[in-house]
């Protein structure tokens, strides 16, 4: 086996640390813990390592995935697995925490092109649970969220519903209400804040965290790799909170609670 | 013992850059505090991004720390954006290691590197709600010293500081500990007190213990104070690099910074005597670091760091005269896999180029040269003395050995300088592609040319800088010389932006309220273009009637007084004035490491002496200038580690 899956978790002050940023730290991080990488041929040779989907920085995360090539074979066997995530721990910094490592096939996709949706839970601060549902409401009740967006000069017409899998409001936490919701990455990554900011009027959302990413096997969603011994945060999640809504519907039904239909027109600013 | 983290942490999504604020770096210090500690902020007072490789802030954060009696902490000017987000909720300039106020410390330290973040100090006293003046600050606020290049002439913000540390501080950091400790556990008595006494330590000058004395518009001395005041303020000096291997744990920061890789500084001072160099003059003698100690910082630094990349960092690394060893023991190190290492300063000579070559067998990046001037009676003019033949077999080796870009610095408006020399700019990069052309299909070459600010304990410290019209006048006429130009490209920097620097570089105490007043009307973060404003500057000048002639553009006389005539890097004032009369005369003056003595002070003032890591000069002679080398015993040279 050479090639390797590697789930981990960042939290704490590293999560205002971008994406570009985290990349570095772990091809730094694997140079300290002398991780045999394969290298890519021709005049400048970066070690291969390929990195899941972008996260927002200052969000942090359940669920950050990367893959890795070796120069050597190792042992299926979950001794030299578990010795490649302690050595792998010890080099990363506080925050960054390498949850299961696990083989990976050969030539399987890459992983931004298989994760189709990631599962998300954030605070809406100066809400209460009713103010919470009618947002969540209003959001699927619509048929769609239209956003200008500006890219490289030209503007971007997208509609943000079609990204909406599901809103549920789970509980009260110090912050506000506590949110979950699975939003689609595919062709573009929705995240929160760009839906919070579609929404009338804006809102900001706190403690922001992505639980899960998905990608399909068959019918059936599935996480590029779990997390072994460790309940699924999510399912671990939903035994502390109140479930109040479970809205769950496919593009564009009208919603039970009968609220009109509506088209939600916004701009947000630059990307 | 307050952190303002809980309300910083919701702040951070609304600024640019949140990761300039949280610290979290390897190797970062959370430090043991007790009420009986020193404790020190050490301010970089510009971006996170800028200031957290200096390496000089760093070595004190490690010696502080290291001290049972003192800590330390960092930080760094917040961005405007930071800034106004903390005025809006009333929070304080803090610390990234703890976020604890900055008035919290007893010691703000601020690294000065450069004149143009002057308005950035005062920022950061502000935003701490300290008071700006010295006068205003009362026994129970931060004592605010400073120390860095730019406090060899301190008078500009004598209003502002408490002391100024001149030279090395290595060893003055504990000197003031202790004093500061001491007063600090008998009750902190009056500022006047602890602010006279500070003033006694070798090194360090307190601007309030010297009175201008003004004759009309002309200053004709510093007069001390008080008896136990010293006349002149030396520099302090370390004798020996091998005592202080420091940093030993160079910060490794999570988001991009500049010099973002291993550094190692293989020497201090330079011998050269390019006669426009502030650095060169100020920290003579050169102190070699031991070859040996060298190799280790390097074999531990890459391991502990994880970075793929060693900077050997001084002012003239291809003159370290162990670089060959040290060179070919890190490449067979297999320990540090796949490094690569670079040279921040190349000599101009073709060994150089052999070296470097060696070095960048992995990745090959562009070259950098500095040639400094376009002639060669300029370079003379300038002591920087690299023949035509070293710099074109530099080229050509570079080109043959695969280099297809090549970058040249070049200042303009130098002392007795000609359109011609000015031109030859241009001349000489032509060449340098033509050169490539034999090589290379489309070979390259950057220029990238300087507005020369005089400064202070150089020879040219007399020269009337030229005035902005003047120097853009220069920029134009090498932007049209490179425009018919195949395969050079012309860069330059903002004469505006020389202007204020002259203005602060040689200026004395009454500029303080020139940059109270660029400071006051938001001046701030002028190292960076975006926020540069001259008008501001110039708007200052006209307020406190102080006139851009005077300070910066006429050339000064060898009878007035300096304003930092009451300070001493070292260098005799008569032998600053001779380099002066030769430059005029176009008289060069060689490297003295490897020749008899021109007592210039830095060493015989201070009863010190050059430490070399090897007996053997370098390869390819002194300067690139292929002058022969022939050490004899009369030259004063001691090897690292083994006096002789």
């Amino acid at each position: 086996m050479k090639k390797v899956r590697v789930r981990f978790s960042k939290k704490g002050k590293i999560r205002f640390i971008s994406h570009r940023d985290i990349a570095r730290i772990w091809e730094r991080s694997l140079r300290k813990a002398q991780i045999q990488l394969a290298y890519s041929e021709g005049f400048s040779p970066r070690p291969k390592i390929s990195f899941g989907l972008a996260l927002p920085t200052g969000n942090e995360s359940e669920a950050e995935y990367l893959d890795l090539e070796l120069v050597n074979d190792i042992q299926e066997n979950s001794d030299a697995l578990a010795d490649l995530k302690e050595k792998i721990n010890k080099a990363l910094p506080k925050g960054i925490e390498v949850q299961n490592v696990a083989e990976k096939e050969l030539g399987a996709d890459s992983l931004q092109q298989v994760v189709i949706q990631c599962t998300w839970q954030f605070d809406l601060s100066d809400y209460t649970i009713n103010q919470a549902k009618k947002w969540a409401e209003e959001i699927l009740g619509s048929l769609e969220i239209i956003v200008e967006r500006e890219r490289k000069g030209k503007v971007v017409v997208e509609d943000l519903r079609k990204q909406v899998i599901s809103i549920e409001v789970i509980g009260e936490t110090d912050a506000g209400v506590r949110i979950q919701a699975d939003l689609g990455t595919q062709p573009r990554t929705l995240r929160p804040s760009e839906l919070l900011a579609a929404s009338n009027p804006p809102i900001k959302a706190r403690n922001v965290c992505r639980m899960n990413q998905w990608m399909l096997q068959g019918e059936e969603r599935i996480e590029p790799l779990t997390i072994t011994d460790t309940p699924a945060p999510s399912a671990h999640m939903a035994e502390v909170i109140r479930r109040e809504l479970n809205h769950v519907r496919p593009n564009g039904q009208a919603s039970e609670s009968g609220l009109n239909q509506q088209r939600i027109i916004r701009s947000t600013t630059k990307t | 013992m307050s952190s303002i983290w809980p309300q910083l942490e919701g702040l951070l999504d609304d600024v640019q850059k949140p990761a300039r604020y949280i610290g979290c770096e390897d190797g970062a210090i959370t430090p043991k505090y007790h009420a009986d500690k020193v404790s020190w902020l050490l301010t970089y007072p510009d971006t996170y991004e800028v200031g957290l490789p200096n390496q000089g802030l760093q070595i004190l954060y490690e010696i502080i720390n290291e001290r049972p009696d003192s800590v330390a902490e960092r930080a760094y000017a917040p961005w405007t954006d930071m800034a106004s987000v903390l005025r809006t909720n009333k929070l304080p300039f803090f610390s990234v290691d703890t976020h604890r106020p900055a008035k919290e410390f007893d010691v703000l330290g601020f690294n000065l590197s450069a004149e143009l973040v002057y308005t950035n100090l005062l920022e950061c006293l502000d935003l701490a709600d300290v008071p700006i003046h010295t006068e205003k600050r009362a026994a129970e606020d931060p004592l605010v010293i400073v120390g860095g290049h730019c406090t060899y002439n301190p008078e500009p913000i004598a209003d502002f500081i408490d002391a100024a540390v001149l030279g090395d501080g290595e060893e003055v950091v504990s000197d003031i500990t202790e004093v500061v400790s001491r007063w600090k556990n008998s009750g902190r008595a009056s500022r006047e007190s602890i602010l006279r006494e500070l003033a006694t330590i070798p090194g360090v000058y307190v601007p309030y213990a010297y009175t201008p004395v003004y004759e009309k518009e002309d200053l004709i001395c510093m007069s001390p104070r008080f008896p136990e005041t010293p006349e002149v303020v030396e520099k302090r000096t370390v004798s020996d690099l091998a005592d202080w291997p420091y940093p030993k744990n160079q910060l490794v920061p999570l988001t991009e910074v500049v010099h973002d890789r291993l550094n190692v500084e293989v020497f201090r001072g330079c011998t050269r005597g390019c006669r426009f160099c502030q650095a060169g003059m100020i920290t003579r003698p050169v102190r070699e670091r031991p070859a040996e100690q060298v190799r280790t910082m390097i074999s531990e630094g890459v391991r502990r760091t994880g970075y793929d990349e060693v900077s050997l960092t001084s002012l003239s690394t291809a003159d370290f005269s162990g670089i060959e060893e040290v060179v070919k023991s890190t490449l067979d190190d297999s320990d540090c896999g796949q490094l690569s290492v670079s040279l921040p300063s190349l000599r101009v000579d073709a060994f150089t180029v052999g070296i470097a070559a060696e070095l960048q067998r992995a990745r090959r990046t562009g070259l950098t040269f500095a040639p400094e001037a376009g002639s060669w009676r300029m370079r003379q003019v300038i002591n920087k003395l690299i023949s035509e033949d070293d710099l074109y077999s530099a080229v050509e080796s570079a080109y043959s050995q695969g280099w297809r870009r090549m970058k040249l610095y070049f200042l303009t408006g130098l002392p007795t300088e000609t359109d011609e020399d000015t031109k030859a700019i241009i001349d000489m990069a032509k060449k340098c592609v033509e050169v490539g052309r034999t090589h290379q299909k489309s070979p390259s070459v950057t220029v990238s040319v300087g507005g020369f600010v005089p400064k202070p304990f150089t020879p040219f410290q007399w020269f009337g800088q030229n005035t902005e019209q003047e120097l853009h006048r220069k920029i134009r006429l090498l932007r049209d010389e490179a425009k018919s130009s195949r395969g050079v490209q012309f860069k330059w920097h903002d004469t505006r932006a020389s202007v204020a620097e002259g203005i602060i570089s040689r200026g004395d105490r009454r500029i303080g309220a020139v940059i109270e007043e660029v400071w006051r009307k938001g001046g701030v973060f002028q190292e960076w273009s975006e926020h540069f404003n001259l008008q501001l500057w110039v708007d200052a000048m006209e307020k406190y009637g102080l006139s851009l002639d005077q300070y910066v553009y006429r050339h000064r006389t060898e009878q007035e007084t300096l304003p930092w005539d009451h300070l001493s890097a070292g260098l005799h004032k008569d032998f600053l004035w001779q380099e002066w009369r030769d430059a005029l005369e176009a008289v060069g003056l060689e490297d003295c490491r490897w020749t008899p003595c021109y007592d210039c002070g830095a060493c015989t003032g201070y009863g010190i002496e050059h430490v070399v890591a090897s007996a053997q000069p370098p390869a390819g002679g002194s300067q690139g200038t292929g002058q022969p080398i022939f050490p004899t015993e009369s030259i004063p040279v001691s090897f690292s580690g083994i006096k002789i």
